[in-house]
């Protein structure tokens, strides 16, 4: 797992090390997903999948910045930002397998990770369900003296539910360190998100409430990488909350069972040509790195051996269907 | 002993929590100013505004607040004002608060008390006087408390505070400004599931809670007078609940009155009726019956209310023909 210095600041001068750390864990997210909808595909994998192909940039840029006692709060689409602020690849497959051993013992799936020794405070099944837990942790954070911030990852379709408005004022409110993330791939669910959405957008919203922030080509993970270095210290140092506006492509359907013959296929044909994936990959070339193919060729090989793992790994125990509802008061029996 | 309100139990018992952990704090709109009842009175001056924290009203977000500063581990009492508001906080609390333990298996725990004031007051209306307690017992992950006197409002909420569990705090609106005595010095915690019997009998067993437990023991008292003798039991919280109590009195009575204030159909008392023939078999209940509001909305204007209302004489007549028949 890469290590997070709090002390570095991102974005200066880019060097090779720090490329190379993004271009990690962009090929680690996309291998995983990629991997993970195969293994759907084949039946190995129960429940629906949201993947993010496409969004790599955002998750990585932004978690590069951010230290392990920093939290995060993500959506349904969640695997880049689980991965990104260092939880174990093995452990997600045997979750989104259902198998004994995955981060949640099976209960929760794709859309239930979390992993609170990293500091992943869990993907979301609702939308703009992160957001007044992300504030509300870093009030603790705040009340409990620790230097801690607090990232909040979700979807543009999130900003037309009542939360999104309650949660930013309340940040701004008690000065909160948070860092709202808006990954705003132009569509909710189905829906192209502008078709639903009065006014000029996140960024306006979030300015009318006092929340400053910066939008960025999110497909460009040395431009979010920049943005959120610079955004997470102002927010560590005291002002209160930020946004990040980052706009991205999601090339798949919306879930693990939608073809996307919805999506125009000119666009789509676009996006990939943009890949943010191979744009970094041609500035590691660029400035000389040696490595790149190899770093793709072992996240794409970690992942085939953690889904082989989670095939073969076994099933949850059925009693512990029981377990972790509540300490008193708990059903024990069917 | 001392002569308290409800009011002022539960603020005791808050405020000797407080000071004994200082990751307890209240969140809540008007809460800095001492709550609409003044259950908070006092305390931003002693434990100061970060402690004590008066919000906007975004109920989803006072709700969602709560848990995020749970899961860093603080300890906060989410007060909801009324609890007919937590209408506007329901994914926070029944999709987050309650599902995140076990959804995340067993990382997380939600230490939050959500205190929700509940049921008739002064002819609040439709939106102000709910009694929907029986909703959330049928919601697994959280605990669902109930009181009926300062004493056990002051001991639970003790409870509350100090359980790693999310606790659900109905606080009875009618009740909370009544006189009352409670034992003096360090409040002790009552554990849950543990029912109050409030008077012996033999002729039928009365199960009750909350705000109606006073025209329970009115109707009691009626009913002794014309030789009917009732075994009273508060259960005082609803998840868990005290079975054992209610299974043992039944069998003495083989006779079984739920009263509630909320309404009849769905509500708590069918659950309790169930189990209780479940667990006995038929040949030994004679009668195991509910009374509860009628299926309606609150109505404002005091004698529609009234019609409504479960009262003293509705009791008497419930009871004295579960006892008789
Ligand atoms: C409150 C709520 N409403 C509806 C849904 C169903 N749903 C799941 S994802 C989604 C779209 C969310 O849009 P966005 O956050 O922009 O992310 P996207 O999936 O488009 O990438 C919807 C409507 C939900 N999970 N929660």
């Amino acid at each position: 797992m890469p290590k997070k210095k709090s002390s570095e600041k991102a974005g200066s001068g880019h060097n090779l090390a720090r490329l190379t750390e993004l271009y990690n864990t962009m090929t680690r997210i996309r291998a995983f997903e990629e991997t993970a909808l195969t293994a759907h595909k084949a039946g190995e994998i129960p429940g629906p999948l949201h993947v993010s192909i496409g969004q790599e940039g955002v998750a990585a840029g932004v978690c590069i910045n951010l230290t392990r006692e920093d939290r995060i709060t993500s959506n349904h689409r969640g695997h880049g930002h689980a991965l990104a602020k260092g939880a174990e690849a093995s452990r997600m497959f045997l979750e989104l397998f259902g198998r004994a051993g995955g981060y949640c013992g099976g209960k929760g799936g794709s859309m239930h990770i979390a992993d609170f020794s990293v500091g992943m405070l869990g993907a979301n099944g609702v939308v703009t369900g992160g957001i007044p837990i992300a504030v509300g942790a870093a009030q603790g954070l705040k009340m409990l003296k620790s230097k801690a911030v607090v990232v909040c990852f979700f979807g543009d379709g999130a900003i037309n539910r009542g939360p999104f408005l309650e949660g930013l004022n309340w940040a701004a409110l008690y000065n909160l360190p948070v860092l709202f993330v808006c990954e705003d791939n132009g569509v909710a669910a189905f829906t192209a998100t502008a078709s639903v959405t009065a006014g000029p957008g996140v960024m306006a919203r979030a300015a009318s409430l006092g929340v400053s922030g910066v939008s960025v080509d999110g497909n460009d993970v040395v431009a979010v990488d920049a943005a959120a270095a610079h955004l997470l210290a102002e927010v560590r140092g005291g002002v209160g909350p930020r946004l990040l506006h980052a706009k991205t492509y999601r090339w798949t359907g919306h879930t693990s069972t939608d073809a996307a013959a919805w999506r125009d296929p000119v666009e789509v044909s676009a996006a990939k040509a943009g890949c943010p994936i191979a744009r970094l990959k041609s500035l590691l070339i660029e400035r000389g790195a040696a490595n790149v193919e190899a770093i793709a060729q072992a996240a794409a090989g970690e992942m085939t051996a953690c889904r082989s793992a989670a095939h073969a790994a076994p099933w949850p125990d059925p009693a512990t269907a029981f377990d972790d509802v509540q300490d008193v008061g708990a059903v024990r029996h069917v | 002993m001392i002569d308290v309100t409800l009011v002022d139990a539960g603020r005791l018992a808050v405020q000797q929590e407080m000071r004994r952990d200082p990751r307890v704090w209240v969140l809540g709109e008007d809460v800095a100013r001492g709550g609409l009842w003044g259950q908070y009175r006092g305390f931003l001056e002693e434990f100061g505004a970060e402690r004590i924290v008066s919000t906007p009203i975004s109920e989803s977000t006072i709700m969602g607040a709560g848990l995020g500063a749970a899961l860093v581990g603080t300890r906060p009492i989410i007060e909801m004002r009324i609890f007919d508001f937590v209408m506007c906080a329901m994914d926070e609390l029944v999709n987050q608060i309650a599902k995140i333990r076990y959804m995340f298996g067993g990382q997380a725990r939600p230490a939050v008390v959500v205190r929700m004031p509940h049921g008739m007051w002064r002819n609040s209306a439709a939106q102000h006087s709910q009694m929907l307690e029986s909703w959330f017992v049928h919601l697994p992950g959280v605990i669902v408390v109930a009181p009926s006197c300062a004493a056990d409002e002051a001991g639970l909420m003790v409870s509350a505070i100090r359980s790693d569990d999310p606790v659900l705090f109905f606080d009875p609106k009618d009740l909370w400004l009544a006189a009352d005595r409670m034992p003096a010095g360090e409040i002790q915690p009552i554990p849950f599931g543990k029912a109050r019997r409030l008077h012996e009998g033999g002729d039928l067993t009365i199960v009750t809670w909350s705000a109606i437990v006073p025209k329970v023991m009115e109707a009691v008292t009626l009913l002794a007078a014309q030789g009917v003798h009732a075994d009273v039991l508060d259960l005082r919280t609803l998840w868990p609940w005290d079975e054992a109590a209610v299974l043992a009195s039944v069998k003495k009575t083989k006779r079984l009155l739920v009263v509630h204030e909320a309404v009849e159909v769905g509500g708590f008392g069918g659950e309790i009726v169930a189990r209780v023939i479940d667990q006995l078999g038929t040949a030994h209940v004679k009668v195991a019956r509910r009374l509860g509001a009628p299926r309606l909305p609150i109505p404002f204007s005091p004698p529609l209310e009234n019609q409504i209302r479960v009262t003293t004489e509705k009791i008497v007549a419930a009871a004295m023909k579960a006892a008789r028949e």
